[in-house]
């Protein structure tokens, strides 16, 4: 018996399923993030002077430098997904490693950033701030980090090879969603102090 | 979504770097503003990240030209979200309470943070952050 591929769209929403299911993904960790952002607000009112005298210590030139990273990477994995509804592999697959490389500035600087605070002696048990600094910058970086394994999974398995264009738009939108993760963990993190 | 007219990403993209670049300005200069340097650092790192959200949200992720149930997935998750917050921070705002122990004293948390901040004791560490520090041994946390 041949397999019958059935859910390849949605007639009810009218959105593709991979594209749905993205949103849905989204959907999710705006819970997960959107937690760990609201209890983080809870402690900063509860404790705002010894917050605010551990806040001073992260480093707001490289938050902005990663801020600026992932900014771009958001118009870089645009252009790709432009170039992939033209059918231009060249040009798809040339964004999408671009992307990747400013991924890769971003886990750059924040492992120097993370090594610099360590040895300062702050680490994930020197205090409640400490902790969410970690717990929510890591959580950003390992999604930074899957983002960027995906890409280069799409870009040489899909991309190169002419299938499945419409994985560029899905992917893109989970990175904007991760680049809209650190346009608010980087005011509460590093700026408001 | 291909059926709809793209943007210009490069616009939204500078609106965004401008944008980013006031975030960073405006609490550095928040203090000039006296009374009104609260509001300016809100306004400046806050008001302006939600602006950035909303334009990557509506042109980058194309939310705009979405089908209306991808936004209504968002809204019900954020909505979920405030229910969460709100259910909770009731709650956690309280610091007293029957049988509420605490275990440190904000003004007891504020001088150990004091005491171990790298920016507050310079002099000790080194000239800047990251320089003038060869080992981690002056360090007594």
């Amino acid at each position: 018996m041949a397999h019958q591929i059935i859910a390849t769209g949605r007639s009810r929403t009218g959105i593709p399923t991979g594209r749905l299911a993205v949103w849905w993904v989204i959907g999710s960790e705006i819970l997960i993030f959107g937690g760990l952002i609201a209890t983080y607000l809870l402690n900063r009112f509860n404790h705002g002077p010894s917050w605010s005298v551990e806040a001073a210590n992260t480093n707001t030139f490289i938050g902005a430098c990663n801020t600026f990273w992932l900014l771009t990477s958001s118009l870089f994995v645009v252009y790709a997904h432009a170039a992939s509804e033209r059918r231009d592999a060249a040009k798809t697959r040339m964004w999408i490693w671009l992307t990747i490389l400013l991924g890769g500035f971003f886990m750059g600087f924040k492992t120097y950033e993370y090594a610099t605070e360590i040895h300062h002696g702050f680490t994930l048990f020197t205090s409640n701030f400490w902790s969410f600094y970690y717990t929510a910058t890591g959580l950003h970086g390992f999604h930074v980090l899957c983002g960027m394994v995906i890409m280069a999974i799409i870009a040489e398995g899909d991309i190169k090879k002419g299938r499945n264009w419409h994985r560029v738009e899905n992917i893109g939108l989970y990175w904007h969603f991760v680049d809209i993760v650190w346009i608010f963990l980087f005011p509460l993190m590093y700026i408001a102090k | 979504m291909a059926g709809h007219k793209h943007p210009s990403y490069l616009k939204i993209y500078i609106t965004l770097v401008v944008l980013f670049i006031v975030s960073v300005v405006g609490p550095e200069v928040a203090p000039a503003f006296g009374v009104f340097a609260k509001p300016v650092v809100l306004l400046t790192a806050f008001g302006i990240a939600i602006w950035k959200a909303y334009l990557v949200c509506a042109y980058f992720m194309h939310l705009k030209f979405e089908k209306i149930y991808a936004p209504y997935i968002l809204l019900a998750c954020l909505s979920l979200l405030f229910v969460f917050f709100f259910g909770t921070a009731t709650d956690a705002m309280f610091a007293n309470g029957h049988n509420w122990v605490k275990p440190v004293s904000e003004e007891e948390a504020t001088k150990e943070a004091m005491a171990r901040s790298y920016v507050l004791n310079k002099d000790k560490h080194g000239d800047d952050y990251g320089n003038g520090h060869d080992s981690g041994d002056d360090h007594d946390h």
